[in-house]
């Protein structure tokens, strides 16, 4: 098992660095130019030559990269084109409110998609049933930004119950914390909810229809031993699977739920970032991001072996 | 125990171990805080290296100026007591206030002004013509220095006044030997207001706290000039992505004044008896259709001219503004239209009825051929997104063949520095705005220089504007200038370095218990209280 920790682990160095060279050779032919947007609407041809000289952007891909990878493995990601700060040190600033999104809305989505989608396949084709899959539906189809504004205009407009905007960090008390958390939660979370419901019901309707479960019932088994421990815990490394993937949704989904809502994390630093052409701090997000999937489907991998003692390392 | 007490306790050890909410501001502190929503975001803060204006608004709290304009564009004197100006008009001598100090409580030295005025003179165009003709600029003591010229410069108190970028802010000479290339490090100033670095987050938010040993002049506030006395103890810029949550976080009063609301809201806002608006700046913006002059086919003047007799200004502006004509405004000329310099002279093309008929027989007379015109448009500037449809269409009304370039302004910002032709990554149209403030005065006019190679992006050539604009700085009286202004109108009326899109404005929306805002270029903070 440690052994193949360790093997997995050493496996994402050649991944980080096939990803930083995409990333950075993307970001090098991609059109548009920060010295320009530097120098601003007024500037003179002069003026961008000169700042983009003084930024190094004038230098060639190579020196440019290598300069950048040089840096990296001395634990150093840079600073902003912009902003004249540390990259690392924007990151910092930024990890918190995104973490505290994700997690809440991990929470939250996993909370209630399991046990909708386990009652959706106990109850197949009742009208239960078909109101989990058109939540589902729902979930799928609505942009997380318009779920955002109408959850706003209703908790936050007219019944006055929550914040609009903003982020209050936890260690100024848990309630103001989670006051800033619940709509973004909820409309980041509609999406991975329906994911995540649809893939339980499915795996649980067809783990329900295996022998060991008639067996279960003709021993006597009652019906939420059989849902819950009988079933579920066969259907959860797919459901596992998918919560793993869905993280990659969450953070695609955090870029909008967090300039929907103001909240000062990665989603939007990363789209600052690209709208002004800030290399590093596109290339150290990305990088990040990238890390963070990485570590995340190791994760799920060694999750599997909790749930089914049949896979092994 | 059952499961309500069994929650209850939860909730109570939850509480316990988080210290379940942050101490509630006092009423008196909230109302000590003004909660501002800028136009953008607060990226850099080195007003000399970075030229926008939202650093230009932010730096305005926290570095003060020598003299600073009114609301006539009078500059008036305000870090400075007094000047001398020798006979010969060619010697300067500022003495500055006594007590001024830094934020570092440090005293403003003559010595720092000189390092600050060095740096800005390399950016800026006014500053660039002072350093031209500088001979000397030296410390005579810790509160006076002097700076000799080998040519008298009329507009000398302007360009240390001016509210266009850069500023000829004052910063610690530590701070101001930076080069004027590289950002600025310390954000030390001797203004109103002292930055909070440490609670600046970039994109997201950026604090001030009162300084208080600020010597606010004695003369009431007026723009740049006067006592820039603050009313409040913290002014806090909540950076908004999004002009939906902007307004619904002012109807909320979780903000108090939003600078740039988005036109569609203003109704939603208006209806909110807790809620004023009201224009932001009555100087407003100049919309620009920018020429290429370097390449085929708008190195033609017929042929820029053809498209000048088809730019229909209530069709951009309408576009840009929607259908609140309060908003804007016909410019049948290039200066900001009410103020001083505003001339129509020689502007028939502007002014007349709109005439495809006479753009068909122009492009015709000057062999249009069915080049294409490559047109960049920044997308996600909705103003400049609509002006591009418009004009679109414009061209294509008469005949010319447009490859329309939907990209975004990141994208136009590198590709119209670009010198190529179209097929080789250049251009042949973009689409911006100028704000009428730089547009009242050839001075920061860039739009309106015609100086070739070294003009603005586009390029335009014309000894006829280049001379006007000389014939303006070297005039001493409002009728030198005005005639001056007069003979660039004309000329740029022939060359047209650009078209004008129309004149427009912008609200900005506040609450009701905030009062003292005061409508101009810029954000004044000074004098704002909140209730």
């Amino acid at each position: 098992m440690w052994a193949y920790i360790v093997r997995r682990v050493l496996a994402t160095i050649p991944v980080m660095a096939v990803v930083a060279l995409f990333v950075f050779s993307l970001l090098y032919l991609a059109p548009g130019d920060p010295a320009a947007v530097i120098a601003g609407d007024q500037a003179t041809p002069d003026d961008v030559e000169r700042i983009r000289a003084s930024l190094g952007l004038d230098r060639p891909y190579l020196v440019r990269f290598g300069a950048w990878v040089w840096d990296i493995l001395h634990g150093d990601l840079g600073t902003s084109i912009f902003t004249n700060l540390p990259v690392s040190h924007m990151i910092a600033q930024r990890i918190e409110p995104t973490l505290s999104l994700m997690v809440v809305t991990l929470i939250l989505a996993v909370s209630i998609a399991v046990p909708m989608g386990v009652v959706a396949a106990w109850k197949q084709g009742t009208s239960i049933d078909r109101a989990v899959m058109a939540f589902a539906v729902l979930g799928f189809s609505v942009p997380v930004f318009v779920v955002g504004y109408l959850l706003a205009f209703v908790f936050a407009l007219e019944l006055d119950w929550l914040p609009v905007q903003g982020y209050t960090p936890f260690r100024e008390g848990f309630i103001p914390w989670m006051e800033n958390l619940i709509l973004p939660a909820v409309a980041l979370g509609g999406v991975y909810i329906a994911l995540i419901a649809r893939i339980t019901r499915a795996t649980m309707l067809e783990v329900l229809s295996q022998d060991y479960i008639r067996t279960a019932r003709a021993k006597g088994a009652g019906q939420r031993s059989i849902l819950f421990l009988h079933a579920l815990k066969n259907a959860a490394v797919p459901i596992v699977t998918i919560i793993g993937i869905g993280i990659a949704l969450l953070i695609g989904g955090a870029v909008v739920t967090e300039s929907v809502f103001a909240i000062p994390g990665l989603g939007r630093l990363t789209v600052d970032a690209i709208l002004r052409r800030d290399y590093p701090v596109i290339q150290g997000v990305v990088l990040l991001f990238s890390f963070v999937y990485v570590l995340v489907n190791l994760l799920i991998d060694l999750l599997y072996t909790l749930f089914d003692p049949r896979i092994r390392y | 125990m059952d499961r309500r007490s069994f929650l209850q306790a939860g909730v109570a050890a939850t509480a316990a171990t988080t210290g379940l909410s942050a101490p509630a501001l006092s009423q008196g502190a909230a109302a000590r805080t003004l909660r501002f929503v800028p136009q953008a975001n607060l990226a850099n803060y080195d007003p000399i290296w970075g030229t926008q204006f939202v650093v230009r608004n932010a730096s305005m709290l926290v570095w003060d100026t020598l003299y600073g304009i009114d609301n006539t564009f009078t500059p008036r004197r305000q870090m400075v007591e007094s000047e001398e100006v020798s006979a010969d008009g060619l010697t300067w001598t500022f003495r500055l206030r006594e007590g001024l100090r830094w934020h570092d409580n440090e005293p403003v030295r003559a010595q720092d002004c000189i390092a600050s005025l060095e740096r800005w003179m390399v950016r800026d165009g006014m500053g660039q013509m002072i350093r031209a003709l500088r001979q000397e600029l030296v410390a005579v003591n810790d509160r006076t220095f002097r700076l000799r010229l080998s040519a008298p410069y009329p507009k000398m108190l302007l360009a240390l006044g001016k509210n266009n970028t850069p500023i000829a802010f004052m910063m610690p000479e530590r701070i101001a030997r930076t080069d004027p290339f590289q950002q600025i490090t310390e954000y030390v100033g001797s203004g109103p207001m002292r930055f909070n670095r440490s609670e600046w987050v970039p994109g997201a938010r950026a604090t001030w706290s009162r300084f208080e040993q600020y010597q606010p002049r004695s003369e009431a506030p007026n723009w740049l000039s006067g006592g820039k006395r603050m009313m409040v103890d913290r002014v806090e810029w909540i950076i908004q992505p999004d002009a939906a949550t902007a307004g619904a976080a002012l109807q909320s009063g979780e903000v108090d004044w939003w600078e740039t609301p988005l036109n569609d809201l203003i109704p939603v806002l208006r209806r909110n008896r807790n809620i004023r608006v009201d224009v932001a700046d009555p100087l407003g913006n100049v919309g620009c259709f920018r020429f290429n002059h370097l390449h085929a086919p708008f190195n033609n003047p017929r042929i820029r001219q053809a498209v000048a007799w088809i730019i229909n200004q209530p069709d951009f502006m309408r576009a840009v503004v929607g259908n609140d004509d309060a908003l804007w405004k016909q410019m049948n000329g290039f200066f900001t239209p009410d103020t001083p310099n505003y001339t129509e002279a020689g502007a028939e093309i502007l002014s007349r009825p709109r005439d495809p008929a006479m753009a068909r027989r122009l492009l015709q007379e000057a062999g249009y051929n069915n080049e294409p015109i490559t047109m960049i448009v920044g997308q996600d500037i909705a103003a400049l997104s609509a002006m591009g449809q418009v004009a679109n269409a414009a061209l294509r009304a008469i005949g010319m063949n447009v490859d329309y370039v939907a990209t975004d302004w990141g994208t136009v910002g590198a590709r119209r520095a670009s010198r190529e032709p179209r097929d080789r990554g250049g251009w042949n149209v973009f689409f911006t705005w100028f704000a009428g403030a730089d547009c009242t005065n050839p001075a920061s006019y860039l739009g309106l220089r015609a100086s070739g190679d070294q003009a603005w992006f586009g390029w335009p050539t014309d000894p006829a504007i280049e001379a006007g604009r000389d014939k303006w700085f070297a005039a001493t009286s409002a009728a030198e200038e005005k005639a001056a202004c007069d003979e660039i109108n004309r000329a740029a009326c022939q060359s047209l370095p650009f078209v004008p899109t129309g004149f427009y404005r912008a609200y900005q929306a506040w609450r009701s218990n905030v009062t003292g805002i005061v409508a101009g270029p810029l954000p004044w903070f000074w004098g704002v209280s909140k209730s």
